[in-house]
């Protein structure tokens, strides 16, 4: 049974004022969700943890800082302990959190921009043009992208740059996929044919009517990309393949694995970090999702 | 309850409430109704005036607990279901009691074969053998006139057309014989053709069996054609129940009177003397083939032929009616006159200039003087954008300054009736019908001459539709337009078109006036369409003004 | 046709031809990839043997063919691939395909048995989870899904590894099989069996959280279709219900993402066959990608994009069962 249609009753229209905005009802509905909110505090930590890298653990967070292999909560200097090195971990976890972000949202931007391109064209002209490049996205797909994005950082040298670079390659076909499909079902509504009818051109019909009925999915799905990111980073690091000269949550449990059967915090701690990071992501991901679609939830 | 019939559905009562955030607080109250033995029951509403929650509350199928019945009885030959545990339930459901649902396309589990769907119901209620099953099951089929029972038991619901799935449907329902069916708009997703068949079908098992029928519609000739006794609900109130006869033709409530006068007249406007205006619209021998798709190494099938050598003139002022059923290709039609869809072949002049060989640059300014209407109204308008943008659209495209084009805009409002501060609001605040005008604005805006409509009142309730016709009636009157009005509804052909095309399988099998092709149809498939018009032979006694 | 081709075959040698020019697609851009890289196969070489003199170098040039030009090279690199030879690799001193052959075993087994672990509890659970809609034991594995799928599954290694293998000393810290125990027969299967335990776990934990979600999702979507209702109607309910008119439908896209995602699974299985020193392709991978062994790395994209293939054309197999709207033409 669908939602009752008053359009019998009511050829009088509500008052305007009662009706809020589109994004103050999102966010209404988002707050009600308790899971997407506590998402929502994660990301602010981190966020914040990111802002204040520098205020709370000033100076290089790689640099020799304690004794090394302290135990968290015993030296007021190192509150989360520190490694083999005498590096500081708590030090590490908030610069770590830079690198999580920046490659995360960086990373994100380049998938979804791939993605969206690729796919509107795909979709909207479907086709020739939409066999060649599903033919293309297909191939990426066929490649398990953690081995093509060894390859890369193999060929190109593992800066930050080319791993944001190298993740955001490996990663914009789900995107391009998803973006297609929301494409192939918005071409055919009426609604682009009236554009049509009304002599909007084709560029115009793709970003201007289609997309923006194209992207709350894609922009819930960005969550997921963010957080895939943010995994890969980190499992680059893990394997040492990561930028050498910066603070990686990967990189320190990837270090700290020599030291797992004594010191394990050296492991577990930023293990944690980047746990709560992508439940963060997932959460509120999830959270703008039922928000965008109350209907699928009570 | 007429005369010495058994009560077979007995609700008293009843009422059902609805979730918090709904329109409103209960979707049903105070809900009295029976169904005798051999009687068919319509229960007659427009949309969310709570008909189908009352079938489903019967069969226990409410979405619970956002939706649930508060109070009242059901009783179903003196047993009260409402009191029954679900175990219970069960052991009624599809034995005691059956239901026919809307879509036939979606209500079959596209992943089981229809004789394993009817086998299903056999298997839950009988013990009867495998053979015995199958034999039953065969024995149904060949009741509902399948044509070859042997291989539809063994085919998937999406390899037998439509009608032959809701006759499966009949047959799933039917199959043990039940006391009670209910049949939620059995008819509504068919072709006059096949609803007709449909109809007497149901109508012919049901006297053969003794059924009680509670027969839920929203259309007054499919009552017209079935129903002993009529039960009126409007938004959730029961305003008016009694012996079919007495509700057809002495509807004693305004509502009951509001719509069977919104039911558009099956007489057509008298025949026109022969028009000398300017021939706006001219369609010559246009053409159409779906290719299907294939390529290498994959299956081919035969390519679809939608439209076949079509030519047709519209001129100013005249309305021109495309009917036909689904497949006929009369939406192809007008997808190609608007060039929404390349043709194969063929010429559309737009008062002598040829759109289909138009280049992209001139196609937009032509694109001016054509301007369509569609079907569905949510789907017809971008979500995003406000109304006072949707309208003026057209214009900005086609050169205008913006702030005159809104100005515009908010002026073609008031032309369709609506409310000068709709502009500022997005669609989904507007009900079908509003969103409706707010397309013609849209095309108004452009200040075409011709509009072409693609069934657009086929998503409307009965009484918005006749309200929708009537604005267009009288702006092409005004504003000497000429109308391309594509629709399944005879009814509705019959009160605006002055002309008809009737199609069939991409081709014109018969045009001619209205009034003519209507009192005199030559071709015989004309002549079915015109006999599967449900309630043709009831005269309504009250008449809308259109 | 005249000859009578059953439907299946044609479809699934449909299939494998049409993927032949993304296979083709895949290898031309990963050969043209590899030459973009600072050095070849011969500077890794001499590096490794510390230095040589210029005319020797030119002279290895020359044999490995690579003094042509880059065209030549590719086309030459694309007529052996056809004869699936996939060159020399300096590093394991022998030709690429017996390095590949001898380890592909292992992680086809790995992928074996975590896409089992992860569909079956991941359906299960999810199917459960949407039975059982917003009530405890939904939030349960709802919040449970969410958790597994932000874990990396390197630091979930190490966990496993710390707690089954450090503290609590029952399953072993890496390895296919004890090495010296030569077992042989069911206690060699089981031996393998114990060292495939962590690994399995940790491979298919993320997938499981996929399927489950998407499975809870479907199957909440599917019960609200129409012709769910009509089974209501007929009087089916309980489990009747839920296996022949909504599992089997609800299935459809979990299927399709199991065969989207197979090629994530093979390159996760580089960090977990890293992890347990697993001696399969993803451990290949890695080790080649660190020795700059190019020859292989081409070799394992190439062995990888194949496998991916066939599973995809296994997948659309099993949806086309399941579905019978799809005809296989």
């Amino acid at each position: 049974m669908t939602i009752p249609d008053t359009s019998v009753a009511s050829d009088s229209l509500p008052d305007i004022n009662l009706m809020p905005a589109r994004s103050l009802v999102l966010w209404r509905r988002f707050r009600r969700n308790r899971a997407a909110l506590l998402g929502l505090v994660l990301f602010v930590i981190v966020v914040l943890m990111a802002a204040l890298a520098d205020v709370v653990t000033p100076g290089d967070p790689l640099r020799n800082a304690g004794p090394p292999l302290t135990a968290p909560l015993v030296l007021a200097a190192n509150p989360l302990g520190t490694d083999q090195l005498g590096r500081d971990i708590m030090a590490g976890i908030f610069h770590g959190a830079r690198i999580s972000l920046i490659i995360g949202v960086v990373a994100t931007l380049i998938s979804i921009a791939i993605g969206v391109v690729i796919g509107a064209v795909a979709g909207y002209f479907g086709g020739k043009v939409d066999g060649a490049l599903m033919r293309v996205t297909e191939a990426f797909q066929t490649i398990p992208s953690f081995v093509l994005l060894l390859t890369l950082v193999a060929i190109f040298g593992s800066s930050i740059q080319n791993i944001v670079i190298a993740i955001g390659i490996v990663s914009w076909t789900a995107p391009a996929r998803m973006v297609r499909a929301e494409f192939m079902s918005l071409r055919k509504r009426e609604f682009v044919d009236a554009a049509r009818n009304l002599g909007v051109s084709d560029v115009a019909i793709i970003f201007r009517e289609i997309l923006p009925n194209a992207l709350p999915p894609v922009i819930v799905f960005a969550s997921v990309v963010m957080a895939t990111s943010i995994l890969m980073e980190s499992a680059l690091a893990f394997l040492g393949l990561g930028d050498p000269n910066y603070a990686s949550w990967g990189n320190m449990i990837g270090q700290g694995r020599s030291v797992l059967r004594t010191a394990w915090f050296c492991s577990v701690i930023p293990g944690v970090a980047i746990l709560l990071t992508v439940l963060s992501f997932s959460l509120m991901g999830e959270g703008l999702n039922d928000a965008l679609n109350p209907r699928q939830k009570k | 309850m007429t005369g010495d019939r058994k009560t077979i559905l007995d609700i008293r009562g009843l009422e059902i409430v609805l979730p918090s955030g709904a329109d409103r607080p209960r979707a049903l109250w105070d809900f009295n109704l029976t169904v005798g033995e051999g009687e068919i029951v319509c229960l007659v509403g427009e949309s969310g005036s709570g008909k189908s929650l009352a079938a489903n509350a019967v069969m226990r199928l409410l979405p619970e607990p956002h939706v649930r019945v508060s109070q009242g009885t059901i009783g179903l030959d003196g047993q009260d279901l409402l009191s029954l545990s679900e175990t219970e339930m069960r052991a009624i459901r599809g034995n005691r009691m059956a239901m026919i649902f809307q879509e036939p396309m979606t209500a079959l589990n596209p992943q089981k074969t229809v004789g394993w769907q009817i086998d299903e119901v056999l298997k839950l209620h009988t013990k009867l053998s495998k053979a015995e099953r199958k034999a039953r099951a065969l024995e149904i089929l060949g009741d509902v006139h399948i044509p070859d029972p042997a291989s539809t038991y063994n085919a998937y619901p999406h390899q037998i057309s439509g009608g032959q799935r809701q006759r499966v449907m009949i047959a799933m329902a039917l199959v043990l014989k039940p006391q009670l069916i209910i049949a939620d708009e059995p008819t509504t997703a068919l072709d006059v053709t096949t609803q007709k068949q449909i109809l007497k079908l149901i109508k012919d098992l049901q006297q053969a069996h003794g059924t009680g029928i509670l027969f839920i519609t929203h259309d007054f000739g499919v009552v017209a054609e079935i129903a002993d006794r009529i039960a009126v609900l409007r938004l959730g109130e029961l305003v008016e129940q009694g012996p079919a006869k007495q509700i057809l033709l002495n509807p004693q409530h305004p509502y009951t009177r509001k719509l069977i006068a919104a039911v558009p007249a099956l007489t057509p406007p008298p025949e026109k003397p022969m028009s000398n205006e300017p021939v706006v619209l001219e369609a010559k021998d246009l053409r159409k083939t779906f290719a299907a798709r294939g390529g290498f190494l994959s299956g081919k099938r035969k390519p679809v032929m939608a439209v076949k050598d079509l030519s047709f003139q519209l001129r100013r002022g005249e309305t021109l009616g495309v009917v036909g059923e689904s497949g006929s290709g009369k939406t192809t039609v007008s997808r190609i006159v608007t060039r929404l869809l390349e043709s194969d072949s063929g010429e559309v002049r737009v008062d002598g200039r040829d759109l289909l060989s138009a280049s992209r640059a001139e196609l937009r300014g032509l694109r001016k003087d054509i301007q369509m209407v569609f079907q569905d109204p949510m789907a017809s308008l971008n979500p995003r954008r406000r109304v006072v943008e949707l309208i003026a659209q057209g214009p900005i495209v086609q050169g205008v300054a913006k702030d005159i084009a809104h100005a515009r805009a908010r002026e073609l409002l008031s032309l369709v009736e609506l409310p000068p501060m709709a502009a500022e609001r997005y669609p989904h605040e507007f009900s079908g019908g509003q969103r409706q005008r707010i397309g013609i604005a849209r095309a108004l805006a452009m200040e075409p001459r011709v509009i072409v409509a693609d069934e657009p009142v086929s998503a409307l309730d009965v009484s918005v539709q006749a309200q929708v016709l009537k604005l267009l009636a009288d702006l092409r009157d005004r504003l000497h337009l000429s109308l391309l009005f594509v629709t399944h509804d005879l009814r509705v052909a019959a009160q605006l078109c002055d002309k008809v095309i009737v199609m069939s399988k991409g081709e014109i099998v018969e045009a001619g006036p209205t009034a003519r092709v209507f009192a005199n149809p030559e071709h015989p498939y004309t002549r079915s369409l015109l006999d599967s018009i449900p309630g043709r032979d009831w005269e309504p006694p009250v008449r809308s003004v259109a | 046709m005249s000859l009578p081709v059953p439907p299946l075959l044609t479809y699934t040698v449909r299939r494998v031809v049409q993927a032949i020019p993304i296979i083709i697609l895949i290898m031309v851009g990963s050969f043209l990839l590899i030459k973009l890289a600072p050095g070849d196969t011969v500077d890794a070489l001499v590096g490794d043997m510390g230095g040589a003199d210029p005319a020797f170098v030119a002279r290895l040039r020359a044999e490995y063919g690579l003094d042509e030009s880059v065209m030549v090279q590719l086309w030459r690199y694309m007529l052996k691939l056809a004869q699936f030879d996939f060159g020399w690799s300096y590093v394991y001193e022998q030709p690429v395909i017996t390095v590949l052959m001898s380890r592909l075993g292992n992680t086809m087994l790995l992928m074996v048995s975590s896409l089992m672990v992860a569909f079956t509890f991941g359906v299960t659970l999810g199917a459960i989870a949407a039975k059982r809609a917003y009530s405890w034991t939904d939030n349960m594995i709802s919040t449970l899904g969410l958790v597994f799928y932000a874990m990396p599954s390197f630091f979930l290694s190490l966990l496993l590894i710390l707690i089954f293998s450090v503290k609590l000393g029952w399953l072993p810290v890496g390895g296919i099989r004890t090495i010296g125990a030569f077992k042989t027969g069911w206690a060699d299967v089981a031996d393998v069996a114990r060292h495939l335990v962590m690994p399995t776990a940790a491979l298919s934990l993320i997938y499981l959280a996929f399927y489950m979600r998407l499975m809870r999702t479907s199957v909440l979507e599917v019960m609200d279709l129409d012709f769910v209702r009509t089974a209501r109607a007929k009087g089916a309910g309980g489990a009747r219900l839920m296996f022949h008119h909504v599992m089997r439908n609800a299935l459809l896209p979990v299927v399709t993402l199991l065969g989207l995602q197979f090629s994530t699974v093979l390159g996760g299985s580089v960090i977990i066959e890293t992890i347990f020193s697993l001696p399969g392709i993803g451990q290949l991978a890695y080790t080649s990608v660190v020795k700059r062994d190019l020859n292989t790395l081409m070799g394992i994209i190439a062995i990888s994009s194949i496998i991916v293939v066939i599973v995809n054309v296994v997948t659309d197999l099993v949806y086309a069962w399941l579905d019978p709207r799809i005809e296989l033409k």
